[in-house]
């Protein structure tokens, strides 16, 4: 690299600067809510709190973990990420294999099929009628089953598949495989990266789904954290709205002095972000890989 | 063993046999079809019904005619009249559009621009907390990024208005988010926020296909970083930049939807929040006017295949078919 000149240093400054300014930017915000979940919530309301605790306390997120349905909306939560992403994965893995079979009958108007989806739609309404007259409201599998074939994903699982190279298919058809035997025993395993950064996609859309919910659960016993989230937000922001906040939690916010809404509602964002924070550092070289491979197709 | 191999590449060569019955060969290979019909069972349930369901639009829904959509009169055009005749048609227009423009106008360089950045960086340490960093928000749910924007410009110590106040630059803390002048820059930002760490991926990717050599040889002649980056990174990128530009366009009354959704709490904002989406759901959703907001809806999807059956054309001429 050749010396560099006086414009090209002030550049190089100039993009440092931005770049720091950007990484803060980006972690400030979460790394707040996290000084705050951690700080005494009479204390915050006094205001300055911002990089360090200033009255340490574990407080909130005691009262968060003895909230039954807090706990309850977390493990709907991991429960309908983990059998969500498992059996999608799956039949959008088998479905994927299916279409790429050559001598498959009907795979190019299958392909219209599936691909004519990706551009229209019913719409919300429809689809929300639909729902309710397949009687799967107030379901866990109203989770799961309308997710269960993603045509992005299948499109990639595809493309992935297509790569790996023939003659194994081949020399295990003449070792007498089935084409169930080649797809569970030599395509699924070869394929590790993709399903790692599918499943992370998967996995992520559904932790972070609060919409599906909001509209077709009213049972309580049945609402992600994530749903239960935004009705607490929303019962913060709009006050002179009817908040959804049920009265029991709202009496019992009262009743402690030290804590106050908005260290609450902090420590249940930690709480719902943490498996994903958690998670990503490990992932994080495999996803680079996914978008590649999603981006190619395009 | 010879005669092994002959006996293999002949049954290999006999694979794709020659055109028999249909019925037969559907017969043969009925493992592979298991693979693919329940998807296709599924899609057709899920996305095709649905598709069924717009006819709902030309009618009068009634919700306890139950399954039996062919019950409900027929209407015509009615609710889309009602729509194109509706108080908030304009605003909903507006907003839809300028919204989208705004995230397209913002959102699509501001990822290349970071990529650009990220790449002249050195210290490899740097560069891959930068990306860490800036990746992160992509995972978040827009219930938790919407929280964290409400607790930055919250009036009670919300850091922003504390960071105003502090430099002097106001006296009173500012309740952003009730304020209908500041909604749209504060959506785009949250967007921009979000997406732009890991928007950048792709581009990044497409730097580092670059030859290496022609910054060698722009180097040997003297040519300046930001000439480089102008002269050299930016139109080896160029392809990849047009096809998701083009791309966008198919997306144009895409606004968005959970952002506004989440960040619009504040029923003040309406007349700038209220996008095609979002008034769907409200209407349908909320004031169970089915049939209208499904023609609402059937409206933005038309034009949306219009806007796409344009950007493929476009892109087809440039060479990068979408389908």
């Amino acid at each position: 690299m050749a010396r560099l000149g006086f414009s090209d240093k002030l550049m190089m400054i100039f993009i440092y600067v931005f770049l720091i300014v950007l990484s803060f930017s980006a972690f400030y915000p979460f790394w707040n809510a996290l000084v705050v979940s951690f700080n005494l919530g009479i204390d915050t309301t006094k205001g300055g709190v911002t990089f360090w605790p200033r009255v340490f306390t574990l407080e909130n997120y005691q009262i968060v973990f003895k909230d039954d349905r807090l706990i309850n909306g977390f493990f709907v939560s991991v429960s309908r990420t983990v059998v969500g992403t498992i059996t999608a994965i799956l039949m959008t893995a088998i479905l994927a294999y299916g279409m790429t079979r050559r001598e498959l009958i009907g795979r190019n108007y299958f392909m219209f099929f599936f691909v004519f989806t990706m551009y229209f739609g019913g719409g919300l309404i429809p689809s929300y009628l639909l729902i309710s007259s397949l009687g799967l409201m107030n379901k866990f599998l109203v989770f799961i089953i309308p997710a269960l074939i993603s045509v992005w994903n299948m499109i990639i699982f595809r493309t992935f598949f297509k790569s790996l190279p023939l003659g194994l298919e081949e020399s295990a058809q003449i070792d007498g495989a089935t084409n169930w035997g080649i797809f569970f025993r030599i395509v699924l395993p070869l394929s590790g990266p993709v399903i790692a950064t599918l499943s992370l996609f998967t996995a992520v859309a559904h932790w972070n789904d609060w919409f599906t919910p909001s509209i077709y659960i009213t049972n309580e016993n049945l609402i992600p954290i994530q749903t239960m989230l935004r009705q607490i937000l929303n019962a913060n922001i709009v006050t002179d709205m009817a908040s959804n906040m049920d009265t029991a939690s709202i009496a019992r916010l009262d009743q402690m002095r030290t804590i106050t809404t908005k260290s609450l509602t902090m420590a249940t964002m930690m709480v719902a972000t943490l498996p994903i924070v958690m998670v990503y550092p490990f992932v994080q070289k495999y996803f680079v890989k996914g978008v590649l491979i999603g981006s190619l197709k395009e | 063993m010879a005669q092994a191999t002959t006996e293999q590449r002949t049954r290999l060569e006999q694979q794709p046999k020659p055109k028999k019955n249909i019925f037969v060969r559907f017969l043969k290979q009925w493992d592979i079809q298991l693979m693919v019909w329940p998807g296709i069972l599924l899609i057709f349930v899920f996305a095709y019904l649905p598709m069924y369901g717009i006819l709902t639009s030309f009618m009068d829904y009634n919700i306890f005619t139950g399954g039996n959509i062919w019950a409900n009169p027929w209407v015509g055009f009615k609710h889309f009249q009602m729509f194109f005749d509706s108080p908030e048609f304009y605003n909903v227009m507006r907003n839809t559009i300028v919204i989208s423009l705004l995230k397209f106008v913002i959102g699509f360089p501001a990822p290349i621009i970071l990529a650009l950045m990220l790449n002249e960086i050195r210290h490899m340490m740097f560069k891959r907390i930068v990306q860490t960093v800036t990746y992160l928000p992509h995972f978040m749910s827009w219930v938790i990024v919407a929280g964290l924007v409400m607790s930055m410009l919250s009036t009670e110590n919300g850091s922003v208005n504390m960071l105003l106040k502090s430099v002097n630059m106001i006296d009173e803390p500012i309740n952003f988010l009730s304020m209908k002048e500041y909604f749209w820059s504060i959506l785009i930002s949250a967007n921009v926020w979000k997406e732009i760490g890991f928007g950048s991926i792709v581009y990044l990717a497409a730097i580092s296909g670059v030859d290496p050599h022609l910054y060698e040889a722009a180097d040997i002649d003297g040519a300046s970083k930001f000439k480089q980056i102008y002269l050299i990174t930016i139109p080896t990128i160029m392809p990849v930049v047009i096809i998701f530009m083009i791309l966008s366009i198919g997306n144009l009354l895409n606004a968005g939807f959970e952002d506004i959704l989440l960040l619009a709490n504040n029923p003040v904002l309406r007349p700038v929040s209220d996008v095609i989406d979002t008034y769907v759901y409200r209407v349908g959703l909320s004031n169970f006017r089915y049939s209208y907001a499904t023609a609402v809806g059937l409206f933005k999807a038309v034009i949306s295949i219009g806007l796409l059956t344009m950007a493929n054309y476009i892109a087809r001429r440039s060479g990068n078919s979408l389908w």
